[in-house]
């Protein structure tokens, strides 16, 4: 009798691995979750918004950057967790090679680390929000989607940490990685200074970043949606997708000899 | 006259046939041929490199084999790996555990993973196991390395597996803990439990293996029962010679003249087979003892045991 595919008993049972782990850290995460975004919205959002710019748009510089900051949040606790973590538990811990003697497969496997970075980065993901409301942020019902929106967009970038520990050889080759893709990324986002002003040629390419499309998403839940929205989601979910199947395949490689 | 079909034979809990192993310019399994029936302890004896882990490997379906073929029970890996892997149990060489979770969750974690019926029973069947109960709620970091040892063995255990695969069980313990360990393993095999044990301590497969596999440059090339390895090896006894290194050179030199197998044994040599010996070849002061498993594995690969 084969075994079959991605059985959700074998996913739950590698993310109550996670979750085991996670209540022995859960206080430091959170603690750095509630206390970056107050600290940008204070630096960014007060400091630059009463000095510099008083505005973007019909927005207030703190409800553009509060809105903004979903998506640093988001790639920040999925792709660094995803990459860091996997090479960690890879190369220094075994505990893949404990979890693969037992019945699960890679795809199960890295499936189900996709899925506890993305339910972790969809609830972390919303506290600028939380903290941007305390700014002055109305809140308002689109909102209820922004967990649903970082999740899927942490899923990719989970991929990705996923498929880029499975592709080094040593740790400190992640800088490489940080330094050519996290930070652009996540400062051409629109998070900090409107897109639409940038040079042609970059708006053009922030179009095709997945951060830029979470950010007018969070937007757009907080001020209105338009029909495009939904385009920029299907965007999403499809990139998570390729990216899964990327990182299965390069943990395969990585962990199957 | 009704002909009665003849009773197929016992399945094998593993077969291995032809297996070979690459990685890149090194051969780790070399056309390994290897039958493990139920309810048998098998002691897979070799030095470092001999292929033993990446035979563990193939059979976890976490090495795929370059050529052969590999059956656990009647699951043809490595396509049928993960149902085949329901039914094993596997203590790793090295300590895996989640150091930060408690013990409870340690053993939880996998009873999930191998989808037990209920894994409470699950857990406290392991806990006395690892006659670790009263400290379940202890993180694995506060565990001494004997307590961890025996998680580590109930963890692969959690499952109740038929098939056990133990990779150096007690590679890098006391001998107090390795004892310990033995212990637990020894009453494994006599419930039943096929196990497969892989180690480069003598001791260790003469004392848990019903047969025992030698492998070298990644192929089995003796096996047996410990006593029928030693008879056809080693013969009845070996003599130990001790003295300054120019007379053991003479020795040696005299002995090996009469095609006789003499190894180093830490400051002395040691005469392998020396009842076949020629008056006067095996010196009046030589201590003569019964041939062991060691005189077996030290000549049949040409390493030193541990």
């Amino acid at each position: 009798m084969s075994a079959r595919r991605l059985e959700p008993a074998v996913i739950a049972g590698v993310m109550s691995r996670e979750a085991a782990n996670f209540r022995t850290y859960w206080k430091g995460t959170t603690f750095s979750s509630v206390l970056e975004p107050i600290v940008y919205l204070l630096a960014f959002g007060v400091g630059v918004g009463s000095t510099l710019v008083k505005g973007v748009g019909s927005l207030s510089y703190v409800q553009f950057v509060g809105t903004g900051m979903v998506a640093t949040a988001v790639i920040f606790s999925s792709a660094l967790p995803a990459m860091f973590g996997t090479f960690v538990k890879e190369r220094f811990q075994n505990t893949y090679d404990a979890i693969l003697a037992a019945p699960v497969d890679v795809e199960e496997l890295v499936t189900a680390e996709m899925l506890w970075i993305g339910i972790r980065a969809g609830f972390y993901g919303c506290f600028p929000l939380l903290v941007a409301m305390g700014f002055g942020l109305d809140p308002s019902f689109g909102m209820l989607l922004v967990p649903i929106f970082a999740f899927v967009t942490a899923l990719a970038f989970a991929a990705f940490g996923i498929a880029v520990a499975a592709s080094v050889q040593k740790i400190d080759q992640f800088n490489y990685v940080t330094t050519l893709f996290v930070t652009p990324l996540f400062l051409v986002a629109g998070t900090f200074f409107p897109i639409d002003r940038l040079p042609q040629g970059l708006r053009v390419a922030a179009n095709f970043n997945p951060l830029y499309q979470l950010v007018e998403l969070v937007r757009a839940a907080a001020f209105g949606f338009e029909a495009t929205d939904l385009i920029r989601f299907a965007g999403l979910l499809a990139f998570a997708i390729v990216l899964w199947r990327i990182a299965v395949r390069r943990m395969t490689s990585r962990l199957i000899d | 006259m009704t002909i009665l079909p003849e009773p197929a034979p016992p399945l094998a809990a593993i077969s291995v046939r032809g297996a070979i192993k690459r990685f890149g310019p090194i051969t780790a399994v070399d056309g390994l041929d290897l039958e493990v029936p139920e309810g048998i302890c098998l002691g897979l004896l070799g030095p470092n490199g001999a292929g033993k882990s990446t035979t563990m490997r193939l059979l976890t379906g976490q090495a795929i084999a370059d050529a052969g073929e590999i059956h656990v029970f009647e699951h043809v890996l490595p396509g049928d790996s993960k149902a085949a892997r329901a039914q094993m149990g596997v203590v790793p060489q090295l300590d895996n555990l989640d150091v930060d979770v408690t013990v409870e969750d340690n053993l939880a974690i996998f009873a999930r993973l191998y989808r037990v019926p209920s894994v409470r029973d699950a857990v406290e069947r392991g806990l006395a196991l690892a006659r670790l109960t009263d400290r379940r709620r202890d993180a694995v970091n506060e565990l001494s390395g004997g307590m961890r040892r025996r998680l580590l063995l109930a963890r692969g255990l959690i499952n109740k597996p038929r098939l056990l695969l133990l990779d150096e069980p007690t590679v890098g313990l006391d001998p107090q803990i390795r004892t310990e360990l033995w212990t637990l393993i020894d009453g494994l095999r006599t419930e039943g439990t096929t196990i497969l044990m892989s180690t480069h301590y003598i001791e260790e497969a003469e004392r848990l293996a019903d047969e025992v596999a030698v492998m070298a440059r990644g192929k089995v090339i003796a096996r047996g029962r410990p006593s029928e390895l030693i008879a056809e090896h080693a013969g009845r006894e070996t003599a130990e010679v001790y003295g300054p290194p120019d007379r053991l050179a003479e020795v040696r030199a005299l002995a090996e003249s009469e095609g006789l197998v003499v190894r180093p044994a830490g400051p002395a040599i040691a005469i392998v087979g020396c009842e076949a010996s020629a008056n006067g070849v095996i010196p009046d002061d030589a201590i003569r003892r019964a041939a062991t498993l060691e005189d077996v594995f030290v000549r049949l690969t040409g390493e030193e045991a541990e």
